[in-house]
């Protein structure tokens, strides 16, 4: 059990932070939202008060930056308030973009592992995958997008598929990166050992160099989650905004709703946040049960 | 070639090429190990010692010459498993437990559970280390993770040993304890053990045999036969006789480093 004490040294800094990101977010909403509070009221022909300026500012109906309350009011309405079915629940879209962000994950995931073991076992792999690895990775996500989404319905596949391909798209690269230095990371003198006692090369995978680098797979499994996420919500983008966290993003940019383009992205961080926390605490299970962790 | 001879080199060669240029690190070797001998090789870096073990072992290749291991090429001789190799870092697997580490070779080589569990125990009370079976070695002394990779090389029935500055890393300490124990391990065991050091009391204590080797090219200066008794307190250090050998052994030593001291 963790004692009230440890508790308190473990979150006072996250909650810190958090506390004065709210506090200069509040300050923003009321600096970037200001001209309009005037400009109302000019017309209206009456002059605001401090007070009545700050309360103004938190509470317009497009603001330029919505204040944190009213994206958390958003984000409670289009949660617990609607049901999950309604095409106005934001569990709905999350859950969307979720489906696609886990399955271009897992893809991405086997092609990046795939890949790994193919490049450290052949060396005519490494010289001509790694390059082609590094080469997709340079070319930008969002001119990439379209064009997956285009070809893809052009062959008859819409829906999940393509989002999920760009997904894997962006997390298979991480994975590869990881996994190569991983499955390379047992020293010369551990291979040597290996070659005494007249190993297998398959053998040598699985008991040595697969172990090995369970460490670096799950450092590369972190990035590669919060990547497909991303890959996920810029593959809603070109569908013409029908589901996801994504089509919320562009409907609100749309109709100039700030408030519902906040609600979505702060869905979309703390969906992030729980998947990556996910995969460290399967991280912590694994290495403990291997007696990696201390 | 006699009855007993364990591995033996003629005229055996190797040369690394480097962009420096070939290094000869091993020139014109010629040796003969017999079964039970305790080989020490001795000599300042450079000089080929262990790459001498690693041809010994097939983990080099030597350009020329040959050498068999128990009549057989060296390849041959690793893949019958002939040997255990000992380095200097005890290179035990942090996600196994000291018990796992044990097994891992008798796994590769399928030996059933239960001889696997047979066997490590077995080993596990050879180097004084029973009961840490389900130990990770993290929460091991350096000395006692060394111990337990030559249980580990023990563990598999190969009647040699070879051993790269295996306590190397060790207090001086830590280091005679693990030599008398190593020498009453051989008593037990009889097997044959090839030994690289650059400590000359430590060669001298445990061989019966010292090899002083020189460097560029690496070539055997000089083979010393011991002449102390197989039973070796550690006091024995103390003897005229002992002190005479590890004079031989730093001639030996100085000779071949020419001018170059």
């Amino acid at each position: 059990m963790m004692s009230s004490a440890g508790f308190i040294s473990r979150f006072a800094p996250v909650l810190t932070i958090i506390a004065i990101i709210i506090a200069v977010w509040y300050a923003s909403a009321v600096a970037l939202n200001a001209p309009w509070a005037q400009d109302k009221a000019k017309r209206a022909g009456v002059t605001l008060s401090f007070s009545e300026l700050v309360s103004d500012t938190w509470a317009q109906e497009k603001p330029k930056l919505p204040a944190p309350h009213q994206v958390a009011t958003e984000i409670y309405n289009t949660t617990v308030m609607k049901k999950i079915t309604s095409k106005r629940s934001l569990i709905w879209h999350g859950w969307i973009t979720l489906s696609a962000t886990l399955l271009g994950f897992a893809l991405g995931t086997g092609l990046g592992i795939l890949l790994a073991v193919g490049i450290v076992h052949s060396r005519a792999m490494d010289l001509s995958v790694m390059p082609w690895v590094i080469a997709s990775q340079t070319i930008p996500i969002l001119a990439v997008a379209p064009m997956i989404i285009v070809v893809l319905n052009a062959v008859g596949i819409s829906g999940l598929l393509p989002k999920a391909m760009i997904s894997m798209y962006l997390s298979f690269f991480p994975v590869v990166v990881g996994m190569v230095k991983g499955l390379r990371s047992p020293s010369a003198m551990q291979l040597d050992q290996m070659r005494t006692w007249s190993t297998p090369k398959s053998t040598v995978f699985w008991k040595l160099r697969l172990p090995s680098a369970m460490p670096y797979l799950f450092t590369s499994l972190k990035i590669g989650m919060a990547a497909s996420l991303v890959g996920a919500i810029v593959g809603e983008l070109p569908t013409g905004a029908v589901a996801g966290l994504g089509a919320r993003l562009l409907a609100g940019s749309y109709y100039g709703q700030t408030i519902q383009i906040w609600s979505a992205l702060i869905s979309a961080a703390i969906l992030a946040a729980v998947l990556v926390a996910l995969i460290g605490l399967i991280q912590r299970i694994t290495l403990q049960r291997m007696g990696m962790l201390r | 070639m006699s009855e007993a001879t364990v591995i033996e080199a003629k005229n055996l060669s190797l040369t690394f090429q480097t962009n420096d240029g070939p290094v000869h690190a091993l020139q014109d070797i010629n040796l003969e190990i017999n079964k039970g001998d305790f080989v020490s090789f001795i000599g300042p870096s450079g000089c080929g010692k262990t790459t001498f073990l690693r041809v010994m072992a097939d983990l080099e290749t030597p350009t020329a010459g040959e050498i068999t291991v128990n009549g057989m090429t060296a390849r041959e001789a690793r893949k019958n498993r002939a040997y255990g190799y000992v380095f200097q870092a005890a290179g035990l697997y942090p996600w196994r437990t000291i018990g796992g580490n044990i097994k891992l070779p008798l796994e590769i080589m399928g030996y059933s559970k239960a001889e696997q569990d047979e066997r490590v125990a077995r080993v596990l009370e050879l180097v004084e280390l029973s009961g840490f079976d389900r130990k990770f070695p993290w929460q091991l002394s350096g000395g006692m993770q060394q111990r337990a990779s030559i249980a580990r090389a023990l563990a598999f029935d190969a009647d040699i040993l070879l051993m790269d500055e295996p306590f190397g890393a060790l207090d001086e300490i830590v280091r005679d304890h693990l030599n008398e124990q190593l020498l009453a391990l051989w008593a037990r065991t009889e097997k044959t053990i090839g030994f690289v050091t650059h400590s000359i009391p430590e060669a001298v204590y445990l061989s019966t045999k010292i090899v002083v080797m020189s460097p560029r090219p690496g070539r055997i200066a000089d083979v010393i036969e011991s002449t102390l008794p197989r039973e070796r307190p550690l006091d024995i250090r103390d003897t005229p006789e002992f002190l005479e050998i590890a004079h031989r052994v730093r001639d030996g030593l100085r000779l071949g480093h020419g001018d170059d001291v």
